[in-house]
Parts: structure tokens; sequence; C-alpha cells
């Protein structure tokens, strides 16, 4: 008889637990959120310790942090393509809709309309720009696309003049804009962007940062932006994570952030005293803050 | 004179029939960069399944080759589905491995069913179809082999350079991370090049069975074959592919013809040698984009 009843406590706890978990109410307007994830690669690398985070629909989030802080892992995370790179979501759920996504397939999480712009743009060299363009129309088998092209080639007008050239020729500003114009094809309610900014001019990244800002207001795309440029990004998120050593360090309106001490100091390379000092001198507190 | 004609025209046709067995080699490794060692038997298989259909169930060409070719098409996706799915992800050599132990299945399928002996194919291709010019006379089958090769020829170039699916091929191809995160579904892409390749393949045991008669060794060897046309033409060009085979196979005939039937095996292997000394990617394989 003890036996018995020790079942049906354990069969209780379970249900238990199970009605925890369905009790995830999001919040109206929260598009995306992740709720406590862990990360492992290869079942040794632990990645992601607990990351949480909520993205609310039509803003623009940035997730900032140093490197090897776990941005990008963050964002395959969510698109899925961790899963094709040996690594695991271990704990936690990623919710996006209401539903959860973290053991669906890339092919099905892009198909909900949620597309990552891999870091350091990743053109298909031997296509041309157009073929380029016609692999977003992918998650719906390539169906009309004749005028997604044109409001492509709206928001980028360099692609047009270059549509017929292979993309392993172009240059990094317009491959740049040719990885994120071949997201924008797949209609994304949510896009990831991963360092768009890396290895281009200031004027491009100024240009760059500009569309991102016009594609979120006229196309009313979420957008998650990494970006190691800490001041460019804040100046157009509404909201932004602060990364560090696969944990969220801090987080807050970009206003705030922007105006925030450490993060002017560590960060935006504003620090009140000037010089550089020896790590040795700055205070234990900070010691723990630093993020570059 | 003749004699030059005549040995120009076997070469081409012959040329023809490699070209076309290497097209659907190029379609696997394109797409997924495998060699598919065990491309001899899918060709030795498709011609038996065509005696079945032809010789012992009796059914008329016109049914018996689509169903032939059908049948091509569906090995390909289950051996795929069967064999390959499971090694998405692991290293290329191990699934170069496997293609060599499914040649030893087929192989030993084959023999097993069928035995070593040579068959030959009904005589069903109307005697109308041969060409009489002057004193040199084209065989039907000859005439045949160079219409298929034409016509695949250039059913693939358009397929690959305006088809949705096909540009998802290469875009798998080029960058398969790239083509993850826009959704495309990168184990359809493989599932749909082997079954393509297996029905190519077929096709071309078919055609050289009407020519040579079906011999499971026989056929399995020219598979081998395969390598110095795909060498030659570049191993990711399809229309590569077919020159390359017109060369191998006029080298072949030519040898023959004018210095000795000992030699025709060694000859097109000493010309790949001088021809890759000038052209290390083949004739008209893609030369790796670098930019800095």
């Amino acid at each position: 008889m003890a036996h018995y009843s020790f079942q049906f406590q354990t069969l209780a706890i379970l249900v238990l637990r199970v009605g925890v978990r369905q009790e995830v109410v999001m919040k109206d307007g929260i598009l995306l959120q992740l709720n406590n994830i862990s990360v492992v690669y290869s079942d040794v690398i632990q990645v992601l310790k607990g990351v949480s985070l909520s993205v609310e629909e039509k803003h623009i989030v940035s997730l900032l942090g140093s490197n090897g802080a776990g941005k990008t892992t963050t964002l395959k995370a969510i698109s899925g393509l961790l899963k094709t790179e040996n690594g695991k979501v271990t704990d936690g759920d990623i919710v996006y809709r209401k539903k959860s996504i973290q053991n669906s397939p890339p092919e099905t999480i892009t198909r909900q309309g949620i597309i990552q712009v891999l870091e350091g743009r990743q053109p298909f060299k031997y296509l041309t720009i157009e073929e380029n363009l016609r692999v977003g129309t992918a998650t719906r088998w390539g169906k009309p696309y004749k005028k997604d092209m044109e409001l492509i080639y709206d928001y980028f007008p360099p692609l047009k003049e270059r549509r017929k050239t292979l993309a392993g020729y172009c240059s990094g500003g317009e491959l740049q804009m040719l990885v994120m114009g071949r997201a924008l094809m797949a209609h994304p309610q949510l896009l990831l962007l991963d360092e768009p900014s890396l290895g281009l001019a200031p004027l491009v990244v100024m240009e760059i940062f500009q569309i991102i800002e016009r594609i979120n207001k006229e196309q009313g795309t979420t957008i998650i932006l990494v970006e190691q440029n800490a001041r460019m990004a804040l100046q157009i998120a509404d909201y932004g994570y602060i990364m560090e050593n696969g944990k969220i360090v801090m987080e807050g309106v970009s206003a705030d952030l922007k105006e925030n001490p450490d993060i002017k100091e560590f960060y935006l390379g504003m620090g009140t005293s000037g010089d550089a000092k020896s790590y040795r001198d700055v205070k234990s507190y900070k010691r723990r803050k630093r993020w570059l | 004179m003749d004699f030059f004609i005549h040995l120009l025209i076997n070469g081409i046709s012959i040329g023809f029939l490699y070209g076309l067995a290497a097209m659907g080699f190029v379609m696997i490794f394109k797409s997924s960069s495998v060699l598919n060692f065990a491309h001899g038997e899918l060709m030795a298989l498709g011609a038996f399944v065509f005696l079945v259909l032809i010789g012992w169930a009796e059914l008329p060409v016109y049914v018996a080759f689509p169903l032939a070719l059908a049948g091509s098409f569906l090995l390909g996706f289950v051996v795929e589905r069967i064999f390959l799915r499971p090694l998405i992800g692991e290293p290329l050599i191990y699934v170069i491995m496997l293609t060599v132990g499914l040649a030893s299945i087929f192989k030993g399928i084959m023999l097993f069913i069928w035995g070593g002996n040579l068959y030959t194919f009904p005589d069903f291709l109307p005697a109308g179809l041969a060409i009489h010019w002057g004193s040199i006379n084209i065989p039907p089958v000859y005439v045949v082999s160079i219409a298929i090769g034409l016509i695949f020829l250039m059913l693939f170039g358009l397929f690959f350079k305006y088809s949705s699916q096909g540009i998802y091929m290469r875009s798998v191809a080029d960058n398969q991370p790239a083509a993850l995160s826009l959704g495309v579904h990168v184990r359809k892409v493989f599932a749909l090049s082997w079954a393509i390749a297996a029905l190519v393949a077929g096709m071309s045991g078919i055609v050289l069975g009407i020519i040579n008669g079906i011999n499971v060794h026989d056929l399995s060897s020219i598979g081998l074959k395969v390598f110095p046309v795909v060498i030659l033409g570049g191993l990711d060009s399809i229309g590569g592919a077919v020159i390359g085979g017109i060369i191998i196979g006029l080298l072949e005939t030519f040898t023959g013809g004018y210095l000795s039937t000992s030699l025709r095996d060694v000859v097109p292997y000493v010309a790949l040698v001088f021809i890759l000394m000038v052209k290390p990617y083949g004739l008209f394989g893609l030369i790796e984009i670098e930019r800095v």
C-alpha cells in the first residue's frame, strides 16, 4: 500500500509541474520570451547559463556584450540553428507566439517568421544577387517574389545595379545589404540580426542602421540586434540587454542604459577618470561588471 | 575519312552517355559534396529494372521506360532516406565510405538475382531513327543517346538557373548554414538530389545496356569512368560533365581506332593528367572566389 501511495505522490507532483509549465502567461504584446534557458554544446560546453529575456512586438531589442558572452548562441537558440551545430537547449523554454519552439527544427521555426541574419555576412558566393534574394522565398516555396524584390531594391538601391553580379564579387557593404534583403524576402516577423556593423566603414554602418530602423517602422518587423557597437545599437533600440559569461547582467530601456555610469565607463568608453587604469585599481564591485 | 567520321560519331555518342552518367554524379556532389562511389551500381540497377519490365513483363517501351525511370527516382529517394540521412552533420568521409558500402550491397543484390551473365534487351528501337548520310550510318541507339543527352542537359540547365527548387539546391551547395537560416529544407534538397541523380544514372544505364548489353560488372565499372569525366569537366559543373564525357569518349574511340584497343583505357587518363596541369579545377570547375 505504501508503495502505491508513493507512486501517487510522484504522479501528483508531475501533474503539478506540467500545470505550472503551461501557466507561462505571456503579457499582451510580447512576441518572444526566453525563460531561463541553458545551452550546452557537444554535451559538455555550457555556453548559456540561464538566460531570460522578453521581446515586445514591433520593438528593436539590442543584445550587447563582449566576445564570447553568448549573444550569438542566444540567437541560434531562438532560430533553432543550434541543433545543426551540436548544441542543445538543456533547460528552460523559448516561447514564441504562446508556443514553445525550443525543440522545433530550423525549417519549422523559419516558417513561423523567425529569420536569422548570420554573423559575418554569409552570402551564396556563386549565386547572383538576384538569385541570393530568391533563396529568401524558401519559407513559402518560392511563391511570388517579384514585388518583394522591388521592395528590397527600394530599401537597398545599390543591390539593384548589381543584381546580375555574383555575390562573391560584391563589397562588404553590399553584402550586408544583400543578406538583410535576403532575410526580408522571407517576410520575417522577428528578425535576428547578428552584428550587422562588423567590419564596415562608419558611414556604411550609419546607413545600415538607418535602414534597420526604417524596416522596423515601415514593415513592423520586430528586431533583435546583437552588436559590439553599443552606441549605435542603443540609439535605435527600444530596450537593451547586457550579457556576460552566458548570463544577462543588466537590462533596461535604451535611454536609461545610455545614462548608466557603468555602461558609460565600460562600454561607451566615456570613463569619468579618463586615463587607462590597471585592473587592480578598479573597485571590486565594478570588477564583476567589467564588460570589456 | 569515313573511318574518322565513324569514330567521331561513336566517340561523341559514347561521350554523351558518360556525360549523362556524370551529370547524376555532379548533382550529388554539388548539393552535398559527397562523392558517390555507388554510381555505377545505380546505373546497373536502372538497366536491370528496365530489363525486367520490357523483357520479362513485356510492357511496351513507352510504359516501361518511364516506369524504370520512376523506379530509379524512388530508389534514390529511399537510399537517401535510409542510409544517408542519419549521417547528415557527420564528417564527409563517413558518407563517402558509406557509398562504397552501398556499391557492394547493390552489386551483391544484383549478382544474387541476375548472376554475372550478359543480358540483352529485345530490339525495340525503330530502325527509322537511324541516320544515313552518304556513306555514314548512325545506328538508332547513338541517335537516341545524343538526343537524350542534349534534352537532359537543357532541362538541368533550366532547372538550376531558373526554378526555385534548383536555386535552393545551389544555395545549399554554396553555404549550408546560410541556406538553413533562410528556411531552405536541406534534408529535402539532399533527398531530391539523390533521387534525380539515381534517375539520370538509371537512364544512362539503360542506354548503355542497349549498346553493350547488360552485365553487372561491365556497368558498374563504367560507373568508375565517371571519375575522369567529372574531374576533367570540373566536379561541380553539369555542362562540364557533358563536355568532359565527350572528350573522354572521343579520346577512347580514337585511341581504339588508330593506336590500339589495349590503350583505350589508358590514354584518357594520360590526357587527364595533362589537362589538370593546365586547369587544376577542371575545364569548367568553379574557381574559389577569394575576398579579403
